[in-house]
Parts: C-alpha cells; structure tokens; sequence
C-alpha cells in the first residue's frame, strides 16, 4: 500500500485501474476531464488492458458502455453534469437490462444559466433510473467506493449499475492523501466479473434488451425493487469486507455525535466534512447538535436513518439540488419516510460556497423554524 | 445461392405478411453465420422480433434504443476484440429512422472509429413502426403521415439525404448500396463487408407493404422497380473504387415504379417529371 | 416471474408463435411446374420454404411474394 497525494478524479482513476475494466468508454466534460484523461493515459501506459473508446458524445459512452458489459465485460465510465443528463435515457435501459455498469459522476449543476461549478442536481435528476448511488466526503472515499460499487453491481442478487457521485471541483480538484491498496488486496476482495445472466457469445446465443408488453413489464420493474432493496444488505456486507482487508470502515450512512443530539444534519457528499466541524463548534458552545452523512442515496436507507435519529427532537436536511414546489430531494425522502420534526434548507447551487455562517443560519432556523424549507444564503439584492 | 438448413432469424416473428425487413436481416445473417453477433435499433425489427420470452435471433442479439445502436455495437465490438475473438462478425441493423435522422451521430461516431463491424441500414423511407410518418431518407414527393399530401401540399417537399456517400465520405472502407429485390448482389456484398477490416456500411432498399402501400406479394417487385427505373441505384465503393454493381439493361420511367404505390398515386405529371428529372441526373453522375 | 433483465436464453423460439393463422391466401406448389430457381425460399419473409420446396403453413402468413416471384407460376394462391 502506498500513500500519495492526488484529487479525488485521480483517486477514481486509480480505483478504476485496480478494478480492471476492460471496455472504458468516455467523453471529457469539466469538471469530470481528467478521469478521461488519466485513464486515456493509462491505458497508452498499458496500464490497464482495456479499449478506451473514443465516443463522440455522452450518450454514446453509456451507450457503448452497455453494449459492453452486455456482451459481459467490466466496463467504467465517468461524466459530469450536462453530460448525464444527455445519458439520462440510457441510465434507465442499462438499469433494466441489468448489467453493473459502474459510474463516476463529478457532481455539477445543470444549465441554464450555464455553470460549471458544483451542486448535485445532476445525479438527483437520475435519481429513479434504477442506479444505485453513493455518494462520497473525499478523495479516499471516492476511490474506496468505487472498487466497492464493482462488487456490489455484480453482485448475482443485485445486477443494477452504481454511480459514485463526487462533488465538482470541491473534490474533484482538491488534492488530499489517499492511501492506494495494492493490486493483490484488491484482487481478492474484487474478482474478475463473470456474467451468467447476460453475455454475448455465439457459442451460447441470447436475446439481450428485448421488448416485453403489459404481461411482463411489471414483474420487470419489481424485481429491479427488489434488488435495489436487497443491495442495502450487499453494501453493508461490503464495506465490512472491505474494512476487513483494507481497515478502513464505510456504511450506508455514517452517523456523527447523533446519539444525545437534539438536532442532526442530514447531508450528502464533501459538505459532511464542514459540517463536522461545525457540530464540534457548536458542542463547544453546548449545543447538542449531530451529524448524519447519507452516502447510499439509492437504495434509501430508512432503517439506519431512523436508527441514527432515533433520539433527536429535530433533522436539519442540506440540499444542493431542488425540487420545485417541495424542497431538497434527500429532505422529501426524508419526510416521506421518517417519522421526525424535519426541515429543509437548499443551499451550494451552482458552486456557491456553504459557509459555517449558512449552516448556522441553518441551524437557527431548524432551532426557531419559519419554514418548512429556506434558501440559504440568499443574496438580498 | 447458398441455402442453409435453418435460417437465423427464425419464424413466427410478428412482422407483416410480406414484410421486407424480414427478408433483410434473414439473408444478411445467413450469408454472415452463426459466428456473429447482432445489434438493433428500436423499431420495426426489434419490436417484431423479440417480444418477452420469444426471441427469432439464433445469434446472439442486444437492442438498446433508438438513436444508439452504432454506440452499443462500438461496446459489443470492443467487449469482444479485448476478449481475443477477432473472428466474431458484429452486425448492426438500424432502420433509416434509426440511421439517417436520430441515429446519425451514434453512427458516425462509430464508423469514424474503425470498429471492426458491418452496420447495415434497412432503408424503408420513413418510420413505419410508429406508422408511416416521413424521415430523412423518405424521398420527394411521398405521402407520410408528417408529410401528407393536401391542398397545399404534395407530401415530402425535400429528396432524400444521401446517407451512403455521407458514410463513404467517413473514408471508411466499404460502403455499398444494395436492395433486398437483388439477394445474389446483397449476399456478395455482406461477406465482402464482413472480409473487410474495419467499419463497412451497406444501405439496403427495403420496400415495405404498409408504410408504401402496395399488395404484400409485390414487396420484391417493388424493389425491382425502383432499381430498373434507376430510383435506386445499386453500387459499392470498396476501399475507395467505385463500382456499379448492377445496370438494368434498360431504364424504364420512373412512372412505372410511381403509379403502383400508394405513397405516390397523388403525384400530377409535372412532379412526376420533377422526380424523372432528378432520377435522370443521378443517374449521369453516378454513371449508370 | 421474469428472467434478470427479460434476457432469453431460448435461440429462436419465437417458432413457438404460430403465424399460420394470420393467413387469408394460401400457396399451393406444383411441384411439376417448379424449376428449382429457390425465388421461393430466398424471397419468403417468414422461411416457410423448406430446401425441398415444401411450405409450412405453421408460419406462412400468405402474403404471396413466393407466387409473385415464381418465374414457373408454380405456385397458386388459394383463398382459406
């Protein structure tokens, strides 16, 4: 194992060069760019024994990418706003045909105004196309998860794609110290990817991506809810198998200081980090405040949640999307769910820094609400 | 013409009594074999070929969407070649719908690339399996349901896009025209594409009975007609040398091919001699 | 109950569907009149021409290309 200091778009590179894909297709969109170009490079490098296929667009790396693992390979692709949103039909036909596509997404808001900058509508927006989706703190995380996300998409009871979602810029060009596992290690824990549900191979012919009617589309779809439940048991199994190698401890959520709290902060992604540091402000400060990162958005996790707020009076839920007309996405699912005094705040659009002033803003107004849900730091004119 | 004992499309598909796109794939894929893989566009071959739990592939087959199948068989193509099996044909089929409009870009992409694969579109000039509306490759003068024929209009007002030389100038290495009325010239060019290292494209005339409007045994002799008036003209462009492949002895008017589909029936002699005239002088440049 | 992601792993079983019912017109061979030029099996839609020029009216859907394209007027086509 080795220690280096890199980005989180480099951390996924790296996990992508260990997990072994042998079909890459990629299109470069900011802030995304560089995963495509370090892969580009390793396999110039032969770094890793893959096609990377020079697509012409988005929509053509996912597709391409389904093609591929369709006709049973590991395959990895990586995008970034405008560009996931162009995939968007195809996330749902590779969720229902089934193959464990993983992919990266540098988490971007979406045009128009046009925005390079981060928030995390993009992945929100696929949020029903059957993917599973993590999101990750930083750049360790990020290359963890995605060696994870492999064994937990090719898993024999699971089969639906994961997107590992990293926030532009905010981890996707910040560079920090990531520790790198060693092939060996992760050959064992991630073993080739051998398809029996789907391949394509005329020794063996079948039909892939086929049309079913009335009779047949429920039963489809169903079973794609029933995998996408059972995969909440697969991601714990594997994080506690991934903690057994490597020593280094992930969940569905991950809760902080939430036992005695009276409110918690439920948030996604890099934001966890500054909130952390505010729960421990505001504790000095005697308030009895919590922390609970969600890093498995899909599946939802509604049991650990309700574990890790089981004693607190009030949620504070932090979005960087929205819904119009009802507030953040994660704070609909959480009042749709969870049996809890809980308000929303929309805050980091478009890459609008969350300053400790917004969380506090946002903690005063969870302690003395005014509203279901506010904008946080709103400029006034 | 080889007969094999058991054709790879197999029967009790759901395309029309004298279905023309049948006769396409069943003739690309026996002149291919069983050591091939296909890829479809949504449409007419797909939704009439592969209804959940019956299947008429006897190959291996995937279907992804509409607009992508170029992308999907650049996967399959490169899924296969980094698995060491050089030897596998990759065929993709997309109607025109699926190749000259939404497919372009996919396709395109594709050819551009070099994958070892032969994309074949089954050109029907319009989209039939959402019933007859017109496309890109829909050509002057046909009545679709997007371009129907009324007092101020007399249907498709633009000619068809030239889908196979906007392939051919992709540089790639075989391009051809052909149509399903001319099996032995269809065949021949099908294994020439499928020897040919790299991308081969065949744009393939592929009358349709419903979306025309002519009696479903006339599915063959429609596309006669088209290539003895000259409406289509059969030829390949192999490594960049271009060849007529087949010179109807006597071009006949295009009136005779005209006046036996619906499509046309509304058409007065001047748009008629317009459609002549254009026919005539693509003709003289392709030399026919 | 369907398989993972409606895959079918049956080759060709859309033989199952029985098209012959869709039929209106039905080709009649004469087997004395037939030239062997193969029209028949190369042009029919649905392969219901076996080598032997015998039709299978399991699939025939009597659309009439094999009579329209017999160069010998081997084959008729008779109302059901």
């Amino acid at each position: 194992m080795v220690k280096e200091v890199m980005t989180s778009n480099k951390a996924v590179a790296e996990a992508v060069r260990l997990a072994k894909p042998q079909v890459i297709p990629v299109y470069p969109i900011t802030p995304q760019t560089t995963i495509s170009e370090y892969l580009a490079q390793y396999v110039a490098d032969e770094k890793i024994d893959a096609k990377y296929v020079k697509v012409e667009s988005e929509h053509s790396a996912i597709s391409a990418a389904v093609g591929a693992s369709g006709a049973g390979v590991r395959v990895f692709t990586a995008t970034s706003s405008q560009g996931l949103m162009l995939m968007h039909e195809i996330l749902y036909a590779a969720a229902g045909m089934r193959v464990p596509i993983v992919l990266a997404d540098a988490n971007r808001a979406i045009s128009a105004p046009l925005n390079i900058w981060n928030d995390q509508q993009d992945s929100i927006a696929q949020r029903d196309a059957g993917w599973l989706q993590i999101y990750v703190e930083n750049a360790q995380e990020a290359l963890d998860t995605t060696l994870m996300a492999y064994k937990v998409s090719e898993n024999p009871d699971i089969l639906l794609p994961s997107m590992v979602c990293l926030d532009g810029f905010i981890l996707t060009h910040t560079v920090e110290p990531v520790e790198i596992p060693d092939q060996e290690s992760v050959d064992k824990f991630l073993p080739p990817y051998v398809p029996e549900h789907a391949f394509l191979d005329p020794n063996e012919p079948m039909s892939i991506g086929n049309f079913a009617d009335p009779n047949y589309y429920t039963e489809a779809r169903h079973d794609m809810d029933v995998a996408m439940t059972k995969s909440m048991e697969v991601i714990q199994k594997t994080c506690d198998e991934f903690a057994e190698i490597f020593g280094r401890k992930y969940g569905l959520v991950e809760p902080y200081k939430t036992e005695d709290a009276d409110i918690i902060f439920v948030a996604m992604g890099s934001l966890c980090s500054t909130l952390r540091v505010m729960v421990d402000q505001l504790r000095e400060k005697g308030e009895k405040v919590g922390l609970l990162k969600i890093r498995a958005y899909r599946p939802f996790p509604t049991e650990a949640i309700n574990e890790a707020v089981k004693n607190c009076e009030k949620i504070a839920v932090i979005d960087k999307n929205f819904s119009f007309g009802i507030g953040g996405a994660l704070y609909a699912d959480m009042k749709v769910k969870i049996d809890k005094e809980i308000y929303g705040f929309i805050a980091g659009l478009g890459g609008r820094d969350i300053t400790p002033e917004a969380i506090l803003e946002a903690y005063e107004k969870t302690k003395a609400p005014e509203n279901d849900v506010t904008w946080i730091g709103l400029k006034e004119e | 013409m080889d007969i094999p004992d058991k054709d790879l499309l197999a029967p009790g598909h759901r395309g029309c009594a004298g279905c023309g796109a049948s006769i396409a794939v069943k003739l690309a894929l026996n002149a291919l074999g069983k050591n091939t893989v296909a890829i479809s566009a949504t449409g007419c071959l797909e939704v009439m070929t592969t209804p959940y739990p019956e299947t008429s592939w006897e190959v291996p087959f995937i279907h992804v969407a509409f607009e992508n199948s170029g992308a999907v068989a650049s996967g399959v193509e490169s899924a296969l070649r980094i698995q060491g099996k050089d030897d596998v044909n990759v065929v993709a089929f997309g109607g025109d719908g699926g190749t000259v409009d939404i497919g372009l870009q996919s396709l395109s992409g594709a050819m551009e690339r070099g994958h070892n694969m032969l994309y074949i579109c089954y050109d029907n000039e319009a989209y039939m399996n959402t019933g007859i509306q017109r496309s890109g490759a829909t050509p002057y003068g046909a009545s679709t349901t997007t371009s129907p024929k009324g007092t101020a209009s007399f249907g498709e007002d633009k000619p068809k896009k030239n889908m196979p030389m906007i392939m051919a100038a992709h540089g790639i290495p075989y391009v051809a025209t052909a149509s399903i009325a001319y099996p032995e010239d269809y065949v021949k060019k099908v294994k020439k594409a499928a020897e040919t290292k790299g991308p081969a494209y065949i744009h393939l005339q592929q009358p349709c009975t419903t979306g025309w409007g002519f009696p479903s045994e006339k599915t063959i002799e429609m596309g006669r007609l088209a290539v003895e008036t000259g409406s289509w003209i059969l030829y390949e462009i192999d490594h960049g040398n271009f060849e007529i492949t087949f010179r109807p002895e006597e071009r006949r008017p295009v009136k005779d091919y005209l006046s036996t589909q619906k499509r046309f029936k509304h058409l007065d002699e001047e748009h008629i001699e317009k459609i002549q005239k254009y026919v005539d002088a693509e003709c003289k440049e392709l030399g026919l | 109950m369907v398989s993972i992601g409606c895959v079918i792993k049956t080759p060709g079983n859309s033989r199952n569907n029985k098209t012959g019912s869709w039929r209106t017109f039905k080709p009649i061979l004469d087997k004395e009149k037939c030239i062997d030029c193969d029209n028949c099996i190369i042009f029919c839609p649905d392969s219901s021409v076996n080598k032997q020029h015998d039709i299978d009216y399991d699939y025939c859907k009597g659309c009439g290309i094999c009579a329209n394209e017999c160069p010998s007027d081997a084959i008729e086509m008779v109302k059901e």
